[in-house]
């Protein structure tokens, strides 16, 4: 089976036949013991340290099919190397720029994202609440918004009710973490531990999503419930809104509550806070282990990845588009 | 459009399957199918090529272009062969194989046999052409071109062969 691979150190990466060649370089620019990685094994790549490469290399890794994510030291998201397109169909780009264009259309799709992701955070909180935590006046606020997702006449209002939830959810952050404390989202930078992890799973659930369209025909530049182009795969971020409740956050809670993941492993400044190069090893780790768990399907009784659970929605989203069959989100059933 | 054997097979296996095909919806070739089937074709028959030839045939029916692509022809013995992985779509390997001997006989070369091998099994079937056989093909070809033209997907089968089939996924996720 196919994995990702997380290079974490800088160091420089070359073709070599069939297998990809990684050789660290420490700051000194003296080279360490290279590491082959067979290609066919090779699903993508996240890069964390500095990276040199040739387009030879770009060249075979984009036949390959292997995508490449980059990361700066301060841990964002800078890009990725997208492989040419190697699914496409004329008929599913033409209906999905028709389902952007329609107002109607786009609206409808859009407030189905919503729907997903809020089904999901009230899963999250009422899994709480059943244990000793009492999440239930967020459980309420965001029951009682819920009905506001169906009546929203457009996007933004749309994306109003979404940031009301969300506030609504974070605030319940404290009260399911145990020893610290998040206060308000932040961003840039997250100034502290739990923004830290949130920021950073999420662009890691982010790319994870691109990945996913990209094997199917959607085009990820088309998006519906955040504008195009906002972000240049900006459907992979209209798709992450219901994925993050269960991959992301649900990660962060038993991180934190388990003790995986403690003060140590952040490096704390004057007003900002990051993972270390060993945290961010072991939330990789941990993330990476979680894409990997299974699952029985209930509408196709097959064991599935988390993983594989963003590439079956694009399958609905495809469906939908091509009036085959209603889009209903994912919402977690266990 | 075109038809082609690709189609007219996936026609009688599922027209759903067709038309998810025809409009350039196909599941990534991850499989392990695809390797096999390459492997079957590069090591069965590796001694082949010097007694048969690979023919593309095109012709047009009713207005209707047809084409197709034989792998295998023994032009002395007008014998079709063509080497399937498994027995479990024989009929619409069959179809595929009438149709190959149709594009002959409408390029006006009668009285083509094919046989169709599984060298897996280690069994093959010999496929002759009837006269009801191509009003079958007639009727088919048309119906495949709406298919082709139109915008509704079939619906789904339903059927013991959709657990096999790469768009499973595809058509049996819900919610
Ligand atoms: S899964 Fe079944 S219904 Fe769907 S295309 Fe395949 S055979 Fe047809």
């Amino acid at each position: 089976m196919k994995k990702s691979y997380y290079l974490f150190n800088p160091g420089r990466i070359s073709r070599r036949d069939n297998s990809l060649k990684f050789t660290p370089v420490d700051d000194l620019g003296t080279e360490g013991a290279p590491r082959y990685i067979p290609v066919e094994s090779v699903d993508n790549l996240y890069t964390f340290g500095s990276l040199d490469a040739n387009s030879a290399l770009y060249n075979f890794l984009g036949k390959e099919q292997i995508s490449v994510h980059f990361f700066d030291h301060y841990e964002h998201y800078t890009g990725s190397f997208m492989p040419k397109d190697f699914l496409l169909s004329g008929k599913v780009i033409i209906a999905q720029t028709e389902h952007y264009s329609n107002s109607s259309k786009r609206l409808s799709i859009a407030s189905k994202f919503i729907e997903g992701a809020a089904f999901n955070i009230l899963k999250n909180l009422r899994y709480y609440n059943n244990r000793d935590k009492d999440t239930s006046v967020q459980i309420d606020t965001i029951s009682q918004m819920a009905p506001q997702i169906s009546s929203a006449k457009s996007i933004e209002e749309l994306m109003g009710v979404e940031g009301q939830i969300r506030l609504t959810y974070y605030q319940a952050f404290d009260l399911i973490i145990n020893d610290f404390e998040m206060g308000t989202r932040t961003k840039q930078p997250p100034s502290n531990e739990i923004n830290a992890l949130i920021s950073f799973l999420n662009m890691m659930c982010y790319t994870l999503c691109l990945d996913m369209i990209h094997h199917t025909q959607l085009n990820p530049t088309i998006s519906f419930l955040h504008q195009p182009g906002y972000r240049r795969y900006s459907l992979a971020l209209d798709l992450s809104e219901i994925f993050k409740p269960i991959l992301v956050d649900r990660l962060i809670f038993s991180l934190l509550n388990k003790r995986q993941i403690q003060t140590q492993d952040f490096d704390h400044q004057l007003n900002s806070c990051l993972l270390k190069e060993n945290g961010r090893k072991k939330v990789v780790k941990a993330w990476d282990d979680k894409l990997n768990e299974t699952i029985k399907h209930r509408s196709l009784g097959r064991n599935v990845t988390y993983k594989h659970l963003i590439k079956l929605e694009c399958y609905k989203l495809v469906k939908h588009i091509l009036n085959i069959e209603e889009y209903k989100p994912f919402k977690a059933w266990w | 459009m075109s038809v082609n054997g690709t189609l007219i097979q996936l026609f009688h296996i599922c027209p759903r399957e067709m038309w998810l095909h025809t409009h350039g919806i196909n599941m990534e070739h991850t499989s392990e199918t695809v390797y096999d089937g390459k492997l079957l074709h590069e090591t069965s028959y590796s001694q082949r090529p010097e007694k048969y030839t690979e023919i593309t045939l095109s012709a047009c029916f009713n207005n209707i272009p047809l084409t197709g692509k034989i792998d295998f022809y023994d032009a002395k013995q007008k014998i079709i062969h063509e080497t399937k992985r498994s027995d479990k779509a024989e009929v619409a390997h069959e179809w595929q194989a009438k149709f190959y001997i149709w594009l002959l006989l409408l390029n006006d070369i009668p009285d083509v046999q094919a046989i169709l091998e599984y060298p897996k099994l280690r069994t093959s079937t010999t496929v002759q052409l009837t006269s009801y056989d191509i009003q079958h093909l007639t009727n088919t070809i048309t119906t495949i071109q709406h298919l082709q033209q139109s915008d509704k997907c079939p619906d789904k089968i339903k059927s013991k062969i959709c657990k096999s089939c790469s768009y499973y996924e595809l058509c049996y996720i819900e919610e």
